[in-house]
């Protein structure tokens, strides 16, 4: 079993979730005012599949994202303004505005991409793990997907495909109970997750997605056996969505009351109060905390905001290596 | 160490091409259903045999069937720095891929802001005429060349096979490498050279109509070219090797030559590559044009099975001397 520092996973990953969750609460605001175009999709409640996951990781990991993945990509290591001024469509953004929320792509760090397509993360991450395998570079992988994209062709291939030739590859199940508006209930006849990848031959484990503590801890059991030639590992972490799926999502199909029981369970109180418990943290270094990264996404908020937008000429480049080709 | 030029199949010089790249491309690796395992060890037509004798079988990896994550996979696994080669077995299953080809991997380079290169080959075959029918027979290469971001092959010769493919693997860019399966056997000189893309080659000579096409209808075009010149008729056919990029300068000087255009394929006429190539001619090159140009596809049906049927529905010898009288008329 992987130890668990409370200094060095904990008060980090406290600090990384919190922050995460400053910027998060920052999306429908801005969506409000116009500034995000098209749709995006704030984990408001899911931080600590996306940190505890990370901790384990070193840069040269690649993560394989989905339509819901600021916050697999800020915990990997990605700079919160840079991400800002992506989602905002700007020049500074990673991908200079062309990928916006559901296309950030950070080559330097393994970022695959948050991916508008549900579940193609499932397959990526597959590859970079094929690719860490033919080459030798002794990374690993991680795909996140949703429960949604658990329904998808991909997951049985992947899975299969993953055992076989024993990838290093983890595929983070986040059940935050609904794809879009549908419920697990309505849309999933066998809820236990774990057997999915148990039938593959994937080994599978749940854990508490509001717990960060356990989340990091099959995460470095994971990706230990993925980077000793071990093979993959489904981890079905339990969590859930405060927020809508989208900003402006009407969310009349859940009731206030389950969102409130969920609140009860927030992963940052919850690893707050158990450092704090531990002796590991007080309320002033906490609150002192919180305020530092508030000014922090605050100001990631500024440099997007005064990120000026990209310049029209570059709409035409980048579709191919040579630019003769694009026409 | 260049070899000696020599006649040889189109499938030995796929064959010899791949051999050639995982020798000198340490990053390159070939994937795919039954590539090692089949027949004589080669795959369906035999173009991937002996490849896992030789560079064993972490560079030359069997495959479950499970085209829609290979797909994908072979897309992360060129943005993170491999160049694989995933053959598909029949092109018609490349659909159970298509999130991996069209929004992965022909998009990756643009939507994170050319960041990744996806240097990533799809060796798959289209084409009718072995009585395969309508899931193992369509021609495809018109779907793949509409999608920014892809290159879009299509070898006409053994030459041109080995050198497309030793190119491909090269660029940094998704390509479709579409191989015709009734060509697989076909004879001609190979010069063991990489051939770059956006370059047609001029096939024949003529002086009177430019016929532009590929593959089966290439090797057609040329036959009607005899039968046109029997009656004083001097075609000049133009393989335009690779639908994207495309390279119409030739076809502008070809046209400037004739003022006569004929285009054919085996993809289905309508919305076909043809309407492009004409498009464009007649959007540039109106003046030189002294009739309107003919295009010649497959029907608008799937592939039959049955053999009179199936050659009924592709462009024939026949009718491509019929089309180049039309537009000489």
């Amino acid at each position: 079993m992987p130890d668990f520092d409370n200094e060095k996973q904990g008060i980090t990953g406290l600090r990384l979730m919190a922050k995460i969750r400053e910027f998060e609460r920052r999306m429908p605001l801005l969506s409000e005012e116009g500034l995000i175009r098209g749709s995006t999709h704030p984990s408001v409640g899911m931080e600590a599949v996306a940190v505890g996951v990370s901790l384990a990781l070193e840069t040269g990991d690649a993560v394989a994202s989905n339509h819901r993945g600021h916050a697999h990509t800020l915990a990997k290591g990605a700079d919160f303004g840079r991400t800002m001024a992506e989602i905002l469509g700007r020049a500074d953004g990673y991908c200079g505005g062309k990928g916006g929320s559901m296309h950030i792509g950070v080559k330097e760090i393994g970022v695959l991409g948050t991916n508008g397509i549900v579940g193609a993360g499932i397959g990526i991450a597959t590859g970079s793990a094929l690719a860490a395998k033919v080459s030798g570079d002794g990374s690993v992988a991680v795909a996140y997907f949703g429960d949604g994209a658990s329904n998808q062709g991909v997951l049985a291939e992947a899975f299969n495909l993953a055992a076989i030739w024993n990838l290093p590859v983890i595929f983070v199940l986040e059940n935050n109970h609904y794809a879009q508006s549908a419920s697990i209930e309505e849309m999933v006849a066998q809820p236990d997750f774990t057997k999915r990848g148990e039938a593959y031959g994937v080994k599978s484990v749940a854990v508490n997605g509001m717990d960060m503590r356990d989340v990091y801890l099959a995460a470095r059991e994971a990706v230990d056996k993925a980077r000793a030639g071990d093979g993959p590992t489904l981890i079905v972490a339990d969590t859930y969505r405060y927020l809508g799926h989208m900003a402006g999502d009407t969310e009349i199909y859940r009731d206030a009351d389950e969102v409130k029981q969920w609140h009860d369970k927030d992963p940052i109180a919850f690893l707050a109060s158990n450092l704090i418990e531990a002796g590991a943290l007080d309320d002033a270094r906490w609150t002192a905390m919180q305020a530092e990264l508030t000014s922090e996404v605050q100001a990631a908020e500024d440099f997007a905001r005064k990120s000026p937008f990209p310049d029209v000429s570059t709409a035409f480049t980048d579709v191919y290596d040579k630019e003769e080709v694009s026409r | 160490m260049s070899k000696t030029p020599k006649s040889m199949s189109t499938w030995r010089a796929l064959n010899a091409a791949l051999h050639d790249i995982l020798a000198d491309t340490p990053e390159s690796f070939v994937l795919g259903e039954d590539i090692t395992t089949w027949g004589t060890g080669g795959g369906i037509y035999g173009v991937t045999r002996k490849l896992a004798d030789v560079y064993g079988k972490n560079r030359v990896m069997d495959t479950p069937i499970s085209e829609e994550v290979l797909i994908s996979a072979v897309t992360a696994a060129a943005a993170r720095g491999t160049r694989p080669i995933l053959e598909i077995m029949y092109s018609d299953f490349s659909f159970l891929g298509f999130d991996g080809i069209i929004n992965q991997a022909a998009k990756s380079r643009y939507m994170f802001g050319g960041q990744f290169d996806v240097p990533l080959v799809i060796r798959t075959n289209g084409g009718s005429g072995i009585g395969k029918a309508a899931q193992h027979s369509q021609s495809l290469e018109t779907l793949f060349a509409h999608i920014p971001g892809l290159e879009v092959v299509v070898p006409g010769t053994p030459g041109d096979a080995y050198g497309l493919l030793r190119h491909a693997v090269t660029t940094n860019n998704p390509t479709i490498f579409l191989e015709h399966k009734n060509q697989y056997y076909d004879k001609g000189l190979v010069d063991f050279e990489p051939l770059p893309f956006g370059q047609a080659r001029i096939a024949r000579v003529g002086t009177d109509v430019t016929i532009v096409a590929t593959q089966q209808i290439l090797a057609r075009a040329l036959v009607a070219a005899e039968i046109l010149e029997a009656d004083g008729i001097s075609a000049e056919v133009i393989d335009p090797r690779t639908l994207f990029p495309f390279d119409m300068d030739t076809v502008y000087a070809s046209v400037a030559k004739t003022r006569h255009l004929v285009v054919g394929h085996e993809a289905v006429r309508d919305y076909g590559w043809g309407a492009e190539f004409v498009a464009e001619v007649v959007e540039n090159s109106w003046d030189k044009l002294d009739a309107a140009p003919v295009r010649l596809g497959a029907a608008r049906t799937p592939i039959p099975y049955s053999e009179e049927l199936e050659a009924a529905v592709i462009p024939t010898v026949d009718k491509i001397v019929a089309a180049v009288r039309r537009t000489l008329a």
